[in-house]
């Protein structure tokens, strides 16, 4: 099993500025654990700390159970995959994929050899005495990778190596980062601002907004159970209606807005009197069931491939979004016109405002 | 400091922060104020050297200040070197301008290795080829005779000799900076400009000099300080009516044998050249930065 | 097209006529002057065609030392100047922006300094520490400016450098005495052969500065100018020509691999 790492109570402060501030999490040995959050966020500046390239101002990072404190990056059992990849454009592909074990004094045979094994992992045989300026993107992203597990890391950290492709090598290289990672057990921590990506490839996500750790958990947790306003707005698209909570009964809390009093799960405790928003997924809008009714005026509807997208305003004048399968879209409420759409109590989340 | 040691480690930054304060402190710093020291002493036999005669005044500078002959030499050395910045310039534009925005890919880079070629070759080489040239029996001559300009050999060597010479020997140094600096310029100005119905010269004035400006003051600035401080042009070329100032300031040195009053000249030549050179990049208001390049 | 237009087009033809002949005439008069039997290098009267210049060149014992005495310093001086230079480019670069402007004017001010009063500071320092003129303060008064040109030329390329390299190869455990040598090293290297190249080029080609530190000792632009006075003949002008010959394939060569670079590396992208 590979290392686990642990955050605790880490900070990061540049001058005056805090980048990040009291982090704890745990990683999990062999897991495939995601940083999510939009630019800025500071999940960077926690990679880096990981790595070692940073050291934070507060807090202790574990790798292994073991403290980092004081260790240069070179003296870390990590290896980082950069965003530009940092490939060494004057080195050939194999010597690329060897440096690391250069740098731990392999002979050159020694070399070679583990770097045609890497090679064929990545499935560039025959690639090694090519120049990295001489692969395609995708290619060059595998060089990058198995550049870093040459050096038989415990964790692999990556810092949206996928961002400089296109859609659909963007969606390949998904598939083959999470076969990879299953294959090796390697623990990989990876940083994105792509929440489908983050949702489709891992194990557990960590949420991050203005250097604040917002949530932990599975994917579906985070879809279905955010923590935070933000964690409910960032990871997916949702609706959000504001009112005062009237009555708490069975975790279910009953809100007064001014499209009536409408229902939801409570996903934090909250009282009577207290100003929450009522957060609904799209996709659980529907224009025929559910027990708590809105009603909205269409404005246009988005086709989308899967589904459609319609865009409304609600009474109070809040925009509106549904998402209607594909094979219902023929029964589309029509365009300018009031449509009532109903939702299920056990579908809508009640969280705090603020 | 901090950024050197964290980015290559204590050993080879230390290496490279000694090697950097050997050069700055040993090479740069400590010569120059050793000559400032010198510029300010009398010249004393050893003997005396530490005595009650060995007291800072300014009577090295002064002496230039009261010495005629040398004032006169100072000043001509100074507006000669403006003249060669100046006509160089004039000699050096046109061709700068047609290879930044009219010339193809093909032709610049013919043009630009044929510029190149005899600026490999080295001053005193380039030098010696123009006092061939001049010489009184020399091709010149032999040439304005044959067609008639002239009725008997002229003796070039001087003052004409002399800017030939600087002007031959400095054009690269011209050329460059302003060819660079006109070649950032968008073609659609001058496009935009004559469609306005500007004429040539008010396009070149209007448009394209005030856009080539930090590269013209730093072609002249580097063609003045060259001239000022070149001694194997006008050592070759000049005639003793033509002297320089950096032949004065070697004769103090190894034909005077008053190290202390060479040295005060050097200083007053190379503050000047700084006061120039600062001076014209104040008011081109260029940043050193973009100077040497 | 207009007369105006016209006139301004023939003008410009013939300025750039005189222009190349300005830049050549020079060259190829000092060249031609090498074939002449005539004692005084010139072109004007034509005495009869010789290739004995050559051979007194080559018979020149002082001229050989000369050159040898160019060559020693020339050595010393890249020596010196190169990882000098590289130093204060990787300073330099490495600097936070106010320090940096400080440090670039005091780097950059022997190249605004006169070439005489940088071989007169030199000579006066090393006098008080009883060293007088010769190929050491040769190579010293040179390497103060020659340095200067060795940092420019490798901050140049530094400025393009992608730092995240050195994180990457940190990372992978690198030291950082190995990513120096691996990873900047190779990457400078161009610069470093062009500012091999042009260091030594100024060292040879140095007079005025020279002048003041030589001592007793005749480097070849000295040795040139000397002969001017002491009695010129053609045979400095087969050394001239040689030199020349050199020079221009030297340029031809670079040229060459130059756009050979320039296309492989359009191929790649």
């Amino acid at each position: 099993m590979s290392h686990s790492v642990e955050l605790q109570g880490v900070g990061m402060r540049f001058g005056a500025t805090r980048a990040v501030g009291d982090v704890s999490f745990t990683v999990n040995g062999g897991e495939f654990f995601s940083i999510l959050g939009p630019s800025g966020c500071g999940k960077t500046t926690i990679l880096r700390m990981i790595a070692g390239f940073l050291q934070p101002t507060e807090g202790r990072i574990l790798i292994g159970g073991k403290d980092m404190q004081g260790l240069g990056p070179n003296q870390r059992p990590t290896a980082m995959i950069f965003q530009s990849l940092a490939l060494f454009p004057l080195m050939t592909v194999w010597e690329n994929i060897a440096f690391g074990l250069e740098a731990r004094g392999a002979s050159k045979a020694e070399r070679r050899k583990k770097a045609d094994e890497l090679l064929s992992l990545i499935a560039l045989e025959g690639y090694g005495d090519r120049m990295p300026g001489e692969l395609s993107g995708g290619q060059r992203q595998r060089v990058a990778i198995a550049r870093a597990l040459a050096v038989e890391p415990q964790v692999l950290l990556l810092d949206e190596p996928l961002s400089a492709l296109d859609l659909k090598l963007r969606q390949h290289m998904r598939a083959e980062l999470r076969s990879l990672q299953r294959r090796t057990g390697v623990t990989f921590i990876y940083i994105t601002h792509d929440q489908s990506e983050a949702l489709a490839m891992s194990d557990r996500i960590a949420v991050m907004s203005a250097g604040v750790l917002q949530q932990v958990g599975t994917p579906r947790e985070l879809y279905d159970n955010p923590a935070t306003p933000f964690v409910a707005t960032f990871v997916g698209e949702t609706n959000a209606i504001a009112g005062k909570v009237t009555d708490v009964a069975d975790g279910v809390a009953s809100v007064d807005t001014v499209l009536g009093l409408l229902r939801g799960r409570m996903a934090r405790s909250v009282k009577a009197g207290d100003q929450v928003k009522l957060y609904v997924r799209p996709e659980a809008l529907s224009g025929s069931i559910g027990e708590n009714r809105v009603s909205a005026t269409i404005d246009r509807i988005d086709f989308e491939g899967a589904f459609g997208l319609a865009h409304g305003r609600l009474s109070d004048g809040a925009a509106l979004v549904a998402s209607i399968p594909s094979t219902d879209l023929a029964n589309a409420p029509a365009i300018g016109a009031a449509t009532s759409f109903g939702f299920e109590t056990r579908h809508a989340v009640v969280l705090p405002d603020g | 400091m901090a950024s050197l040691y964290q980015r290559f480690g204590g050993g080879l930054a230390t290496i490279f922060i000694a090697l950097v304060v050997l050069w700055l402190a040993g090479m740069v710093l400590a010569p120059n104020l050793m000559m400032v020291d010198y510029a300010l002493r009398p010249n004393l036999p050893p003997a005396q050297i530490g005595g009650p005669n060995d007291v800072y005044s300014l009577d090295n500078i002064l002496y230039l200040a009261n010495e005629s002959v040398h004032r006169s030499i100072f000043f001509k050395t100074i507006w000669a070197s403006a003249l060669v910045a100046f006509i160089t310039f004039l000699v050096c534009y046109p061709i700068a301008f047609w290879l930044a925005q009219r010339a193809t890919m093909g032709q610049a880079a013919v043009a630009i290795l044929a510029l190149t070629i005899p600026f490999w070759i080295n001053e005193v080489l380039r030098t010696l080829a123009w006092y061939i040239i001049l010489a009184f029996r020399g091709p010149l001559n032999a040439l304005l005779l044959n067609i008639g300009v002239i009725d008997a050999p002229v003796r070039w060597n001087g003052d004409g000799g002399v800017l030939a010479g600087m002007v031959y020997a400095y054009i690269l140094f011209m050329l460059f900076p302003i060819y660079n600096s006109i070649e950032s310029l968008e073609k659609s100005q001058i496009e935009a400009a004559r469609d306005l119905g500007a004429s040539t010269w008010r396009i070149h004035w209007r448009v394209v000099m005030p856009h080539a400006k930090a590269g013209i003051a730093t072609g002249c600035v580097f063609t003045f300080m060259l001239a000022a401080g070149s001694y194997v042009a006008p050592a070759l070329l000049g005639a003793p009516g033509s002297r320089w100032f950096t032949e004065i300031i070697y004769n103090w040195f190894f034909e005077g044998g008053d190290w202390n009053r060479g040295a005060a000249y050097a200083l007053v030549l190379l503050v000047l050249c700084l006061f120039v050179v600062l001076a014209t990049l104040k008011i081109a208001r260029v940043n050193l930065t973009d100077v040497a390049k | 097209m207009s007369t105006a237009d016209r006139i301004a087009r023939w003008m410009f033809t013939a300025y750039m006529v005189v222009f190349f002949a300005y830049l050549f005439m020079p060259l190829l008069v000092m060249s031609a002057a090498t074939f002449n039997t005539s004692r005084f290098p010139t072109v004007t009267p034509w005495q009869g065609t010789t290739l004995k210049w050559f051979a007194e060149l080559w018979a020149d014992a002082a001229m050989w030392r000369a050159v040898w005495t160019s060559v020693v310093v020339a050595f010393f001086v890249v020596l010196v100047s190169l990882p000098v230079g590289t130093a204060a480019a990787l300073l330099l670069t490495s600097l936070h922006a106010r320090a940096r402007g400080f440090f670039y004017a005091l780097m950059v001010s022997p190249l605004l300094t006169p070439g005489v009063v940088v071989g007169i500071s030199t000579l006066v320092l090393w006098r008080q520490l009883n060293v007088g003129g010769g190929t050491f303060l040769i190579v010293v008064a040179q390497s103060t400016f020659i340095i200067c040109y060795v940092m420019l030329m490798v901050v140049a390329r530094l400025q393009r450098f992608d730092r995240t390299q050195e994180e990457a190869a940190l990372g992978l455990g690198a030291s950082r005495v190995m990513v120096f040598r691996r990873i900047m090293l190779p990457y400078l290297k161009p610069s470093l052969i062009a500012a091999a190249f042009l260091a030594i080029l100024q060292s040879v080609e140095n007079y005025n500065t020279t002048l003041f530190v030589r001592g007793f000792e005749t480097p070849l632009t000295v040795f040139i100018a000397t002969k001017v006075r002491t009695g010129l003949t053609p045979a400095v002008n087969a050394l001239a020509l040689i030199m020349i010959v050199m020079t221009v394939l030297g340029a031809i060569a670079y040229e060459i691999a130059r756009r050979r670079q320039a296309a492989a590396k359009d191929e790649r992208s």
